[in-house]
């Protein structure tokens, strides 16, 4: 049994590493680099991920890509929940790591989305360049490879209590 | 295919199953086959259009799952296939649910329609053109039920943007298809091609009847929803359109009504147009070669197999070059490309190709 789900695993792993559809959600200046790593120089669609779809619905992939405002940040979390399990965050630039460098004395800008929304990777800069985002990609991919099927109730009850803390920066 | 009827029955009564569930089960192995081929040709044709855009913009295109990126589409497919499907709260949750399935099913019909060979015989009756024409339009019908029962705005507007573009780039198809019914003395997709069988290149119906190619060149993508026409599904103004609310299989299922119509669709033209299965030289190449006389016939049908994908993927790679170069069309616009120019463009046709058949008369133009 255990070998039968194991290979199983493997198969489902493998179909969702290789297409991570990335949804379309550019909030800043990062956005114009992941546009650049679909064009021609550096072509996210090598690793299958060039289906950009526009409805959260059926997205695997986050990549927040910009400065998260306060403001921004219900709907952030709204575009979350409604994208479909299984999904994965790519916190994209320095920004949406931790404040980047709004980070010291900003009255609008959450300090990391990971106060919002669960983040898979990480990936500082400002903004990162195409071949640190496809490194990412491949992070991602390596991390979605090394899954466990019986561990999705548990992941999928984590996405859906991920607390929200971002209101306790705002004196 | 009696033969193969008789010996599908003896087959049953060896395994000691009764007659009677051969006789209903012999018409539907056929469909299932087709579905499974259709399966394999959709996944075949993601893929091909997914390397040709990249293509078109100097990009490699998937190249990292399978040998130059050729399990990708298979990679999506599992992908998909365990994908959480979101049911909805609001809404109508029967028509959410039946709207993906009635998309698929009569293009699995439509593919059975098709004349791969001349000797396909399940499935050949005097109106297969008619019946054709008809359940092309039950993907309509199925995209606007996704999007009334979706409750969602985009999708409703999706929708109906969808069923205006339908009903009025009809028409026009209509008529082009009269226009080759007239050429061709009927309105069976095996005679029309059989038609075109004389002189080669020449017998081809697109020389006197090449304005209602035209027309049917244009119209087809507006019928199927893809660009330059994607107005149902326009990223930039509506989310997703209909599917917006759609995930995981369902939504595969869409893509999958999607890409086996524009198949059949291109399917259409060359069997309308370009002579279907008929080779361009005037005669097999098969017949050429030095064989015993039943390995000829076979592989004359393997030839015919050969020129009617030949020709549909040609189509079918236009479709992905336009897709490749053009932007999307407004709305107002549209309607009036098929109201103003298509719908008299196509009677013209009609009285030109009636002409023609006059002076000329006979079923060979």
């Amino acid at each position: 049994m255990t070998i039968i789900m194991t290979t199983v695993e493997k198969v489902i792993n493998w179909g969702r590493a290789n297409s991570l559809w990335p949804l379309t959600f550019g909030t800043s200046c990062c956005s114009i680099e992941m546009m650049q790593t679909t064009a021609s120089d550096f072509d996210i669609a090598r690793f299958g991920s060039e289906v950009y779809r526009n409805s959260p619905r059926q997205a695997d992939l986050l990549i927040c890509a910009g400065t998260i405002t306060y403001k921004m940040a219900p709907v952030l979390r709204k575009i979350y929940d409604q994208m479909a399990e299984p999904k994965y965050v790519i916190a994209m630039g320095a920004c949406t790591c931790s404040g980047g460098m709004f980070a010291p004395d900003s009255y609008s800008v959450v300090k990391g989305i990971d106060k919002i929304i669960p983040v898979d990777i990480f990936l500082p800069m400002c903004p990162p360049r195409p071949e640190a985002l496809l490194d990412a990609l491949i992070k991602l991919q390596n991390k979605v490879r090394a899954e466990k099927f019986a561990d999705r109730k548990k992941r999928m009850k984590y996405h859906r209590e991920y607390p929200m803390t971002y209101m306790e920066d705002i004196k | 295919m009696n033969y193969i009827y008789n010996l599908y029955l003896e087959l049953l009564c060896r395994l000691g199953i009764p007659e009677i569930f051969g006789e209903i089960t012999f018409a539907v192995i056929p469909f299932v086959i087709i579905a499974a081929v259709l399966i394999l040709v959709v996944l075949f044709l993601v893929l091909f259009e997914r390397k040709l855009l990249a293509f078109f913009v100097q990009r490699k295109g998937p190249n990292r799952v399978g040998l130059y990126g050729c399990l990708q589409t298979v990679a999506d497919a599992i992908k998909l296939l365990f994908k959480e499907n979101i049911k909805i709260n609001a809404g109508d949750r029967i028509l959410f649910n039946l709207a993906p399935i009635l998309s698929l099913t009569p293009v699995i019909i439509i593919w059975g329609l098709l004349p791969y060979t001349s000797n396909f015989e399940f499935m050949k009756f005097d109106f297969s053109l008619l019946f054709y024409i008809a359940l092309t339009f039950i993907p309509l019908i199925a995209v606007f039920l996704a999007g009334y029962s979706s409750n969602n705005k985009y999708s409703i507007i999706g929708a109906v943007r969808a069923v205006v573009q339908g009903i009025s780039f009809e028409l026009p198809i209509l008529f082009v298809i009269l226009a080759v019914s007239v050429l061709s003395s009927s309105l069976n997709l095996y005679e029309i091609t059989n038609a075109q069988n004389h002189f080669g290149i020449f017998g081809w119906y697109v020389f006197p009847c090449f304005l209602g190619f035209l027309i049917m060149l244009i119209a087809l993508p507006a019928e199927l929803n893809r660009c330059p026409f994607d107005l149902s599904e326009a990223e930039s103004e509506l989310i997703a359109g209909y599917n917006t609310e759609y995930s995981g299989m369902r939504f595969a299922l869409f893509f999958l009504a999607e890409y086996s119509l524009l198949f059949a669709s291109s399917a259409l033209i060359a069997v309308l147009f370009f002579g279907g299965y008929n080779s361009p030289f005037g005669i097999y190449l098969a017949e050429l070669l030095p064989v015993k006389a039943i390995l000829t016939s076979i592989l004359i049908y393997a030839e015919q197999i050969f020129w009617f994908f030949l020709k549909t993927m040609l189509i079918v790679s236009f479709y992905i070059w336009v897709r490749a170069t053009l932007p999307r069309i407004p709305a107002h616009k549209l309607v009036n490309i098929s109201w103003k120019y298509l719908l008299p463009a196509s009677i013209i046709n009609f009285i030109i190709v009636l002409l023609i058949k006059v002076i000329f008369g006979g079923a060979e133009w």
